[in-house]
């Protein structure tokens, strides 16, 4: 009972670490490959004993600041639920990690331990919950400050993501129709098979249109541009304009966290997770014949790598699409919602379903 | 006048199903962003130097280039013996549209020089950067081409620039010492006359 414990809080202690380390070194990607996009050089001053290390220290320098900063809380505001917001939409940008695999099964001894912080059968319905209740720190935030546009912004946010929380719903049915689980570490297990003994069956092949709607819903739910009308930092002032220091911090931290979480997400579903083309759980089997085993640890060290490398990968893509989309207006963002995705998320669903009962369960 | 009807851009199909617009626009930025990064990353082992990789200018340690005639911070140009060209004739400051300019002449040993400035002083707070004086003496005494721009002081006496500063572009405020032999008025020693022509001069 206690090692489970053990070994349950340090799992957990690997993935908030990476997930926050991550979340902070996004403020260096985003500075850095903005600038090079728009062929600037980017934050570059920051050093330490005249070690600018390409402008990292400018994130720990931002913590500093945020720390030492004066907190304000607006004079009317409601102090208790001003104070709680940005720990709301932390918590639940953190606690929803606890769902995401990011690793098969680690035999230490005839210890199994599943590379999951939470073995909870339907971690995507988690996911979700958890990714929904984070609006509710948006939306205390903007009615907590007694700021007309922080309302505005809150109410934007809360439009947004309820719109856009359907067709990521429906998208990813989808997905759980072809591999007939809820259970993201299942669903990755399902992704290992091969159609035809070559093409690895990964979300992205069984479901290329879900995968967009997917992509573009979650997308919308980070609150990021092309759909950041919550935030619209200087121009329409979103659900924080009444937070200073760190509370400002947090809520731009829960920002890079649901990136992540999204990343982390699309990896799982449409790419395969922690597999690795022509890797099963006793070494590589090739197409062509060729087999090379490796040992457990090895498998499951290659796995975690394969997943951390496909979600940084798609961090960098979010990032890049950050800095090429420019931002939709209202009404195109709410039409995109209801009248483009939602209907061509209804139909994917019913298309694989027909699917489904024609080719039966994809393998 | 012929009238030209401009249509309204229709958005063609592939254009309004999006997704390949996209596509369009990423192939931009990453475009941009791997060229960047390679001519940053080959700037770094001194390859491609003559390839810019942005367009920054990092303003304190570069600076932009400036025309040839661009009008920056005065300065007094020397005779060969280290004094002022000024003959303290007075033109600059009768010309000077802000009357920013103080001279205060007094002979010159030398009877083939009329006179030389015991005390400049120009008012740089006042000081509208017309370029007159450069172009009113008579003797190529004053120029403005030392390229400072950052001027800034804290007070507006700080702004005064007297004929230590004016005779040497390298000198910054507080200027500690005088190392001007000749007789002048020496701010630095509350005005008092300081220096003589005997001293010796390099």
């Amino acid at each position: 009972m206690m090692e489970a414990l053990v070994i349950k809080l340090v799992l957990a202690g690997i993935v908030f670490f990476a997930a926050l380390n991550l979340a902070g070194f996004h403020t260096w990607v985003e500075r850095k490959q903005s600038a090079l996009i728009q062929d600037r050089i980017g934050a570059n001053r920051a050093d330490i004993f005249g070690f600018r290390l390409l402008g990292t220290l400018h994130g720990v320098a931002d913590v500093i600041k945020m720390f030492t900063k004066e907190d304000i809380v607006p004079a009317g505001a409601n102090k208790t639920l001003h104070t709680l917001a940005p720990f709301f939409s932390v918590f639940f940008a953190l606690v929803a990690f606890a769902g995401i695999p990011f690793g098969d099964r680690l035999i230490l001894g005839d210890r199994v331990i599943e590379l999951q912080i939470a073995k909870i059968d339907a971690a995507l319905l988690y996911i979700f919950a958890m990714l929904s209740l984070e609006a509710y720190g948006v939306i205390l935030a903007g009615f907590a400050s007694r700021n007309n546009y922080a309302i505005l912004g809150g109410i934007r946010a809360t439009a947004q993501l309820i719109s856009y929380e359907i067709a990521l719903g429906m998208s990813v049915l989808g997905v759980v129709m072809v591999y007939g689980t809820m259970d993201l570490a299942e669903v990755v297990r399902a992704q290992g098979r091969m159609i035809g003994g070559w093409l690895p069956l990964w979300g992205i092949v069984t479901q290329p249109v879900a995968f967009f709607i997917f992509v573009t819903a979650a997308l919308a739910e980070t609150k990021r541009l092309p759909f950041d009308l919550p935030e619209g930092e200087s121009e329409i002032i979103g659900y924080f304009v009444e937070y200073s220091g760190m509370k400002f911090g947090m809520f731009f931290l829960t920002d890079f966290l649901e990136t992540i979480v999204v990343a982390s997400l699309s990896t799982t579903l449409f790419f395969g997770g922690w597999q690795i083309p022509y890797l099963m759980p006793d070494g590589f089997h090739f197409p062509w014949g060729g087999v090379l085993l490796v040992p457990n640890p090895i498998y499951v060290l290659l796995g975690v790598a394969s997943f951390s490398i496909k979600g940084l990968i798609f961090c960098f893509v979010f990032m890049q699409l950050r800095w090429t989309l420019p931002r939709f207006r209202y009404d195109q963002l709410m039409s995109l919602g209801w009248k483009g995705l939602f209907p061509i998320a209804v139909v994917n669903v019913v298309v694989t379903a027909v699917a489904l009962v024609f080719f039966g369960k994809a393998s | 006048m012929a009238v030209r009807v401009v249509r309204r851009h229709e958005l063609t199909f592939w254009e309004k199903i999006y997704i390949p617009q996209i596509l369009c626009g990423l192939k931009i930025t990453f475009t941009h962003f791997f060229r960047n990064l390679f001519l940053h990353t080959a700037h770094l082992v001194g390859r491609f130097k003559n390839v810019p990789a942005s367009v920054t200018i990092q303003y304190p340690e570069e600076l932009r280039p400036l025309m040839s005639r661009f009008r920056s911070r005065h300065r007094l140009t020397l005779r060969e013996d280290h004094t002022p060209r000024c003959v303290g004739c007075m033109l600059c400051e009768t010309v000077c549209p802000a009357k920013c300019i103080t001279i205060v002449p007094a002979e010159h040993p030398d009877p083939n020089i009329e006179k030389y400035p015991i005390r400049f002083d120009i008012d740089l707070g006042v000081c509208v950067y017309c370029g007159y004086c450069v172009e009113v003496c008579p003797e190529d005494a004053i120029r403005m081409d030392t390229g400072i721009l950052d001027v800034a002081a804290y007070s507006r006496e700080a702004m005064r620039l007297d004929i230590h500063e004016l005779m040497d572009p390298g000198l910054r405020k507080p200027v500690s010492r005088c190392n001007l032999k000749f007789p002048h008025k020496c701010g630095l020693n509350g005005g008092e006359m300081k220096g003589s022509w005997d001293a010796p001069r390099p």
